[in-house]
């Protein structure tokens, strides 16, 4: 496709992830939510460093292990750009999935749970279900 | 490979203090490397010593596989913005961007006027009328514009606001995403640096705490939280750095050399911020540099 | 470097220059016109050998523009603290040093252009305005009666007195790195060395002429003759035969006089001339007015006295004809001075820094 970037990238200086990790995920949710497609052009280590201020190490390292995972592919001299995208699958399932949870959600509040205490448990059954997973 | 600084015992003593003390370092090339430490720590003196403006007292430097010397080969390779970013004030912008081009051979001018017009400096301001953050931009251009392999930055963004300091730092960046360039700034700001370094130099009581890649480090080290517990009986192979107690828990930070599988702790990464404040905090401790480790060699 | 250098020094060289050029501009002016007047009335007197009015006439011409002299006096050490003091003083003090010794020129190669460019301009500062000033003031000086009085603001040495302020100034500079207290160092020092090189030195720059004789006689045959008017008469005094000095100027005083040679009652009734010893001869009862000049018979029983005691009056005087070797002298004193103190500069900035 054209050679302008899709995406820009911006870094939570206190989410306790380092930056190479958020550029990655960024990355990553952009494609599962449908906002980058196939031959779509990520932004370039220049443009992502002038942007950020970031090392371009960073970029670098993130966009590596981006192809690593097969979702990348770089074509030196021009850019990086999207050879798979992550929603084929599952964007399908959003439709339903988003009105469950709106209904759990409302569920939640009438039992009087604040938002807080409904984060809370959405973590700690997150966690837990993904250590059996683990294990 | 040639480490682009190498530091053998160095030091330098002024009267009866030593600014710095027993200071080995071996910084590969094309990092960018923070150099940490809080005020008086040694930082500039070291930067000094690197860029031959200072002679040591102790032990040797090497920059480039060369020491610091008066010829002007070695000094064109090197790019240097010192503390408080001195300009001359009664110069232009346009002057000092002239003086470049006189006083080094490698001067690439149109990259010199392209950055500083990027910036958004006005060539015909005097450089005695600029805004901080101007300044830094203009020294940065200076150091940049004679194609340096090193550039060394001491505090440069120390004084600038918020805006100023991210501005500064994305012209650094692109520059290092341009050119095969390695960079030691030093700062007294940890958070910046967070986002920018791929290598730390702790420098604190006029020595150095600690030095590696950024990645390792982190990786290396961990933050233990758990019931009161003392903290010689750990295994060997865990180091501590810091260590804090109330009556029923303990938390540690630890320097380990592999996984900790000890139950009892909670078992935390670190951040670059955390991980550089417990290694000044145990310098803090153990007190100022000893006097007699003033070996000569 | 060079172009750097011009670039910092730029607006101080056009000001001073440009004095210069108005000051030039004045003294072609007038200076013809004080030819002319020489030309008419001095040459005339001078057959008649009647020139004294003539002289004051002339001498009091333009009595402003020959304060230039004074100017001349002063500039070396206006140049010594505006030019010299702020070079080194004013890098070092705001950090710009930092600048200019970390691009790709060696400080050895940054200092040498800087002494050079700047040094050159001083001296060549100097050097014009005392050419001006000799030119200008040569109809005036050839009815000087003492030209050794002018003797620092003609001819050559204002050139030495501008290269040491200089130097002096720059390496006040270095070493203290402050600008205004280098600029107050370079002042007083500066004063100094003038002062003690004009007491101490000049009056020996060349091996002085004596003339020595019996107090009140002219001195005898085979000895060099007397000072002639312009000469320097450095010093004038009476002195024992063992060479020590009892008295100024050959005047003498009985009692309580406060200059001269003293000669003061004994209590025996004799006569003792101080710091030497008793006369051997009788002198008259009364001395003369109290507090006044002695009697002629006073005066000469003390001349009877002092030849019998081998007391002399030695008078020592530079000659006219020592004028010119004694200002390439002290011009080769301070140019000396200035290239130690360059020296100094180069080997502290080689030791200080790496």
């Amino acid at each position: 496709m054209n050679g302008c970037p899709v995406i820009e990238f911006h870094l939570d200086a206190r989410s306790g992830v380092s930056p190479y990790q958020q550029i990655v995920q960024q990355v990553r949710q952009a494609l599962r939510l449908g906002l980058l497609h196939e031959g779509d052009q990520l932004p370039t280590v220049k443009e992502a460093v002038e942007r950020l201020a970031v090392n371009p190490n960073t970029v670098l390292k993130a966009y590596k292990e981006l192809e690593h995972a097969g979702l990348v592919a770089a074509r030196p001299g021009i850019g990086t750009f999207v050879t798979r995208t992550l929603s084929d699958a599952s964007l399908a399932a959003h439709g339903p999935l988003r009105q469950e949870l709106g209904r759990w959600l409302a569920k939640a509040r009438r039992a009087g749970l604040d938002d807080e205490s409904i984060e809370a448990l959405f973590r700690d059954v997150f966690r837990s279900s993904a250590a059996e997973g683990v294990a | 490979m040639t480490a682009v600084v190498a530091a053998d015992g160095l030091g330098k003593q002024y009267g009866r203090r030593w600014a710095l003390a027993d200071c080995t370092l071996r910084i590969p090339p094309g990092r960018v490397v923070g150099l940490v430490g809080p005020n008086g720590a040694g930082k500039t003196t070291l930067l000094r010593l690197a860029v031959g403006l200072l002679r040591p007292t102790a032990g040797t430097i090497e920059i480039l596989g060369r020491a610091p010397g008066d010829d002007a080969g070695q000094l064109g390779r090197i790019g240097f913005v010192a503390q408080d970013t001195p300009l001359y004030p009664a110069l232009s912008v346009a002057d000092h961007l002239r003086l470049g081009g006189w006083l080094n051979p490698r001067w690439d001018d149109e990259m010199a006027r392209r950055r500083a017009g990027q910036v958004g400096l006005d060539p015909k301001q005097r450089a005695g009328k600029l805004s901080g953050g101007q300044r830094a931009q203009l020294a940065l251009t200076l150091a940049i514009a004679k194609r340096p392999e090193l550039l060394i930055l001491d505090e440069p963004v120390a004084s600038l606001d918020p805006l100023a300091r991210r501005e500064f730092l994305q012209l650094l960046m692109s520059i290092v995403a341009e050119a095969e360039l390695s960079v030691v700034l030093s700062s007294h700001l940890v958070g910046d640096l967070e986002r920018v370094c791929d290598y730390l130099v702790v420098l604190a009581a006029s020595r150095v705490q600690l030095a590696g890649e950024v990645d390792e480090l982190l990786a290396a080290h961990r933050r233990l939280t758990g019931p009161r517990r003392d903290p010689r009986t750990l295994p060997a192979g865990q180091e501590v750095i810091e260590e804090s107690h109330t009556d029923v828990q303990s938390t540690l930070v630890v320097r380990c050399g592999g996984p900790v599988l000890d139950p009892a702790w909670t078992v935390e990464e670190l951040s670059l911020e955390d991980l550089v404040l417990a290694y000044m905090s145990r310098a803090r401790e153990q007190g100022p540099a000893d006097r007699t480790l003033s070996v000569l060699r | 470097m060079i172009r750097l250098t011009w670039r910092q020094f730029r607006a101080q060289a056009m000001a001073a220059f440009g004095a210069l050029a108005v000051i030039a501009v004045l003294l072609a002016i007038t200076g013809p016109q004080l030819v002319h007047l020489y030309d008419i009335s001095i040459i005339p007197c001078q057959a008649r050998g009647d020139c004294s009015a003539a002289a004051t006439a002339l001498a009091s011409r333009d009595s402003v523009l020959q304060g230039l002299g004074v100017v001349l006096v002063i500039v070396p050490g206006v140049i010594g603290v505006f030019w010299g003091a702020p070079l080194l003083a004013r890098e070092l003090e705001s950090g710009t040093y930092q600048l200019a010794w970390t691009q790709s020129v060696p400080r050895k190669r940054w200092l040498a252009v800087k002494l050079g460019l700047v040094g050159l301009a001083s001296i060549a500062l100097a050097g014009l305005l005392s050419l001006m000033v000799t030119w200008w003031s040569s109809p005036l000086d050839r009815v000087n009666a003492d030209p050794f009085t002018l003797f620092d603001e003609r001819g050559v040495v204002p050139l030495g007195y501008a290269a040491f302020a200089f130097a002096l100034g720059v390496t006040a500079g270095l070493l203290l790195r402050r600008t205004l207290a280098a600029m107050a160092v370079t002042l007083v020092v500066f004063a100094f060395v003038r002062v003690a090189v004009t007491l101490w030195v000049r009056p020996r720059l060349l091996t002085p002429r004596h003339i020595i004789s019996g107090l009140g006689q002219s001195p005898g045959l085979g000895t060099p003759s007397p000072p002639q008017p312009g000469d320097w008469v450095i010093s004038d005094a009476t002195e024992t035969a063992a060479g020590r000095v009892i008295g100024q100027n050959g005047a003498i005083s009985y009692g309580g006089g406060r200059y001269g040679i003293l000669f003061g009652p004994q209590g025996n009734g004799r006569v003792a001339l101080q710091g030497v010893g008793t006369c051997p001869n009788q002198f008259p009862a009364q001395a003369g007015a109290p507090g006044g000049r002695p009697s002629a018979a006073f005066q000469r029983a003390a001349q009877e006295c002092i030849a019998r005691l081998s007391v002399k009056q030695v008078m020592t005087y530079q000659p006219t004809s020592h004028y010119w070797p004694m200002q390439w002298y002290e011009l080769a004193i301070f140019a000396a001075l200035a290239l130690v103190l360059t020296g100094f500069c180069f080997l502290w900035l080689r030791r200080r820094f790496a």
